[in-house]
This record gives C-alpha cells, structure tokens and sequence, in this order.
C-alpha cells in the first residue's frame, strides 16, 4: 500500500525581495515593502510531504527520526535565523518564496533517498503558501 | 466533481512493536514509541469524498449518513481505545500513522453508497500527517 507522509517543521528567517537587473524604481514597483533595504523576516512554516510503500515490517513508509534529522542537518541548520540573502543559495536567485521552496525541494531531492520526496509547502504567512513537486502533479 | 470533507477527531493509545524482532531492534528502529507501557495521540482525521451533485437535494452525500458511519466505524471502534490491544486490524499490524490511516480507509470504503471515498488524512500530531487514496 502506497501512502503520503507529511512533517512540519518550523524556521525563522530574513530576507528582502530585490532583483539586480531592475532599476531601483522598478524593484520598489515590483516588490513593494518587500523591497525595503534593511529586509523583514518571516516564520516559515515547511511541509515536507514523502511517498512510498507501507512497509510490512516497520508499518512506515520511512522512519521519521531519519526524517526529520536530514531536514534539519539540510534544511533548518542551513536557513533557520539566517538572511537568506547572504547565503549562496540566493546569490544569484531573489530569495521570495517561490524560489526557496524550489531550492529546499531540491536540497532535500539529493539528501534523504529513503523516501520519495512528493512535495515540499511553504507557508510564508498564514495568508500564502507555496508548493513545489518538480513538475509531478499535485493531489490534494 | 465535487469533493467534501469531513472532520472527526479521537484520541487513542498505542506502542510499536514488531514481536518478529529483538527488544534492542525494537528499541532502534521505534524509538521511543516501542515502549510497552503505550504512549497516546490527539488524532484528527479528515475524510475526503467526491461525486456528482445531485440535482435534487444538492448533496454530494448527506452528511448525516457520513458522519454515522465515521462515528461507528472509526470514532467507536478507536476513540479512548488502545489500538494494539483493541482494534482487531492492529493485533498483527504495528498502529503507526500509516497503518491506521490505510484501516480507517478500508473500513470506511465500503461503507459509502452515493459517493466515492478520495482520500483518508490523518493527523498524529499537527506537525504529522498521513495521506492514503487507497493506491495499491
């Protein structure tokens, strides 16, 4: 039996929403106050959503100590109270959300082959989230 | 196609042990949920349905009838129960999220008449949760 696990975890972090190939009245356009110099930050909340078969003698489709020890060592350590902007993930790529959750997608892709990585959820805030699954369709 | 969803929570006591294995295996692989004495959760269950409309009521399914049978099949049988030792499924199965997401979808799946179960969501915790659509 296939079945979908799906972990929550928590991180904090700064950013600011700021594209080098535009004119500063063009960022400011764009981003608005996301654009402010000095930056904000946000409570990311993440879902790591894996896939796989139950299996038989475990009853898991992976074990979760593993789990979510990978995603802290690749993900939390890496990005929790961190300017997302200084780290090299986004020296050439503006840090909004859609992008961090395509570059976490793919941390996590390399680092935990136990399970299938299904999807990986953003939410910035309570009112935007954001979902990326490399081109696999989404269920809900 | 329209897909609804119904919400019930239970609360329910469980350890993981797999009796083909050593104590120490237990312990490495489970952690802190072999413990033998159970440890319990807070779980939500959502229960996703879909179908047509029908002309007539307006319902995809009377949700008096989905409730019912949430109620007798998974609320009576696992609420304030210990799932190893009183929910049949689990006498040969370790009750992790997994397991008794998949139970509750085949106890569920023929129970509906009108319409079509899509998808069992079951939440351990609110940082964990479960999928299963009832794929092979």
């Amino acid at each position: 039996m296939k079945a979908y696990l799906t972990r929550r975890y928590i991180f904090s972090a700064s950013h600011r929403l700021h594209a080098d190939t535009l004119s500063v009245e063009q960022n400011r356009m764009t981003y608005g106050k996301c654009n402010n110099p000095h930056g904000h930050g946000h409570n990311y909340s993440l879902e790591v959503t894996v896939g796989g078969q139950v299996n038989d003698e475990t009853g898991m489709v992976c074990n979760l100590v593993d789990l979510d020890e990978a995603v802290r060592q690749a993900v939390l350590d890496r990005f929790d109270h961190q300017n997302l902007n200084t780290l090299t993930d986004f020296a050439a790529l503006v840090p909004t959300t859609e992008n961090l959750t395509e570059v976490i997608h793919n941390i996590l892709k390399q680092c935990f082959p136990s399970a299938h990585l299904e999807r990986v959820r953003i939410e910035e805030t309570l009112k935007n989230s954001f979902e990326y699954s490399d081109g696999a369709e989404l269920r809900h | 196609m329209i897909y609804l969803t119904r919400k019930c929570e239970f609360s329910a006591s469980h350890y993981y042990h797999n009796p083909d294995w050593s104590d120490e295996q237990n312990r490495r692989v489970f952690g802190k949920c072999a413990n033998l004495n159970g440890h319990g959760h807070n779980y939500t269950l959502e229960v996703t349905v879909k179908g047509d409309v029908d002309p007539v009521t307006g319902f995809v399914v009377d949700l008096k009838e989905l409730k019912d049978i949430l109620n007798r099949e998974v609320v009576e049988a696992m609420d304030h129960r210990h799932l190893n030792k009183e929910v049949p499924e689990f006498a040969s199965k370790v009750p992790t999220t997994e397991n008794v997401a998949i139970a509750i979808w085949q106890r569920l799946n023929d129970k509906l008449h009108v319409a079509k179960l899509h998808r069992v969501r079951l939440y351990e915790m609110p940082d964990l949760f479960v999928d299963f659509y009832g794929e092979a």
